[in-house]
C-alpha cells in the first residue's frame, strides 16, 4: 500500500516536471507558430505584403481587419539590415519579433517622428563591430539590436476606414528592407 | 513484477499531468500578469521580451503575432459583464468610453482567431468609424440581424471573442485598475 502511495507522489512529482520542461520546450517545437506559418509567403530580407484580413484567408490567428500588413523575414547573417517605412495618413508601426515570436521591439510613427521610419536592424555583435565614431555622430540613426539572427519584422498601416485600405496598403508598398549595401565603413582590424 | 507495474503507473501518472497541464495551460492560458477591467483582460507584457514561459508557449501553439508593447496593447473579452459567455444569438451592447489612445479597434472573432463571415463584410469598427453620442460615448450593437446605429454582425454564431486593441496608448504594464482604463461596459440585452 505504501509502495503504491510512492509510485502515485512520484509520478506526480515527475508530471511537475514534465509539465514545465514541455512548456518551455513547445515555442521550440511548436511547427504551426507565426514564423513558420508566414515563413512559406514571406521571402528573405524583402517587403511581402499580406492579402487583407478576412474570414477566407486567415494566416495567422486575431489579425486586426482593419490594418494592411506587410512583413519582412529577415536573416542578419549577411549583414545589418537597413529598413525604410514611409508613414501612411492614419497610423503606422512597425514590431519586431524573434525566431520565437517574441515581441522585444515595437516602434510607431510618433515616436519616429518623421514622415518616414527609418532603423538599422544588426545583431548584437554586428553593432559592436561598428567603428565607434560612426555610432556617435549618427544620433538620429536609429539601431536595433536583434536577439537573434532570424525574426520577422511586421509593417502595419491602419485603415481607419474600410475605404482607405487600398492607400494603407500603398503606403506599406513603398517600404523597403534589404541587406546594408553599403561597405560597413572599413572594419576595424584587431579591435573586437 | 510489482516493481514493474507501480514504475509504469508512476510513469503513466507523470505523463497524464504533466502534458495535461501544458496542454491546459498552453490552451486556455494563465493569469500570470494579466490585467482584468471588467469583461476585459490584456497581456500586457506579452508584447514585451519579458513575455512569460506560459504565454510564450500558448503563442507558439496558437500561431498569433502579439501586439508589441510600443505599438498597443490588446483586450480580450469572451463574456459580458455577468459573465455570460458571449452569444452571437443575442443582442449584446458594447457602450461607454475607451482609455485614452490616438486609435482603437474593436474585432469580432470565432473561438479559433478567424473573423466571422457577413454579407456586409463588416467584421469590427475602428475609433474613426464608430458613431458617437453628442457625449463622445458610444454604443455598438452585436446581433445576428441588423440594427440601427453601430451594427456588428455575429451570423448567429454560439460563441465569439471580441478585441478591443489600443494604438499608441498610455495603456500597459503599468495599468492596474478601471480608473487609468475606462473600458467600454458588455451587456446581453436580449436573447430569443
Amino acid at each position: 500500500m505504501i509502495r503504491l502511495l510512492f509510485a502515485i507522489i512520484g509520478g506526480v512529482v515527475l508530471g511537475g516536471i514534465v509539465h514545465l520542461v514541455s512548456v518551455l520546450a513547445l515555442p521550440r517545437i511548436a511547427t504551426q507558430d507565426a514564423y513558420s506559418r508566414l515563413a512559406s509567403v514571406t521571402k528573405e530580407n524583402a517587403v511581402t505584403a499580406l492579402p487583407q484580413t478576412e474570414p477566407a484567408n486567415a494566416l495567422l490567428p486575431f489579425m486586426d481587419p482593419a490594418f494592411a500588413m506587410a512583413v519582412c523575414r529577415y536573416d542578419l547573417s549577411k549583414g545589418p539590415i537597413k529598413l525604410t517605412v514611409p508613414v501612411s495618413q492614419s497610423y503606422t508601426s512597425v514590431s519586431f519579433y524573434t525566431r520565437s515570436d517574441v515581441a522585444y521591439y515595437a516602434i510607431n510613427d510618433r515616436s519616429a517622428g518623421r514622415r518616414v521610419i527609418e532603423l538599422d536592424l544588426m545583431t548584437e555583435a554586428q553593432h559592436e563591430a561598428l567603428p565607434e565614431e560612426e555610432d556617435v555622430t549618427s544620433a538620429d540613426r536609429l539601431i536595433i539590436d536583434s536577439p537573434t539572427p532570424t525574426g520577422l519584422i511586421v509593417l502595419k498601416a491602419l485603415a481607419a476606414e474600410p475605404g482607405l485600405m487600398i492607400q494603407a496598403q500603398a503606403s506599406l508598398a513603398a517600404s523597403n528592407c534589404r541587406v546594408q549595401t553599403d561597405p560597413p565603413a572599413a572594419p576595424v582590424k584587431g579591435k573586437r | 513484477m510489482r516493481l514493474i507495474f507501480l514504475t509504469l503507473l508512476a510513469l503513466a501518472i507523470a505523463t497524464i499531468v504533466g502534458l495535461g497541464l501544458t496542454w491546459t495551460t498552453a490552451t486556455r492560458g494563465t493569469d500570470l500578469g494579466t490585467l482584468t477591467i471588467g469583461a476585459w483582460t490584456a497581456r500586457p507584457r506579452t508584447g514585451t521580451s519579458e513575455i512569460d514561459p506560459y504565454a510564450r508557449a500558448s503563442i507558439a501553439r496558437s500561431g498569433e503575432l502579439p501586439i508589441g508593447t510600443g505599438d498597443g496593447v490588446t483586450f480580450t473579452a469572451t463574456t459580458d459583464d455577468k459573465k455570460k459567455p458571449l452569444d452571437g444569438r443575442c443582442d449584446v451592447v458594447v457602450s461607454g468610453v475607451t482609455p485614452a489612445a490616438r486609435f482603437w479597434t474593436l474585432s469580432l472573432y470565432d473561438t479559433k482567431g478567424r473573423l466571422v463571415p457577413n454579407t456586409l463584410q463588416r467584421y469590427g469598427f475602428t475609433s474613426q468609424e464608430v458613431v458617437r453620442n453628442a457625449d463622445g460615448a458610444f454604443e455598438i450593437r452585436i446581433a445576428a440581424r441588423s440594427r440601427a446605429g453601430n451594427w456588428l454582425p455575429t451570423s448567429a454564431l454560439e460563441r465569439y471573442v471580441l478585441m478591443l486593441r489600443l494604438y499608441d496608448t498610455p495603456v500597459g504594464v503599468a495599468t492596474r485598475t478601471q480608473k487609468d482604463a475606462p473600458m467600454p461596459a458588455i451587456a446581453t440585452v436580449s436573447c430569443p
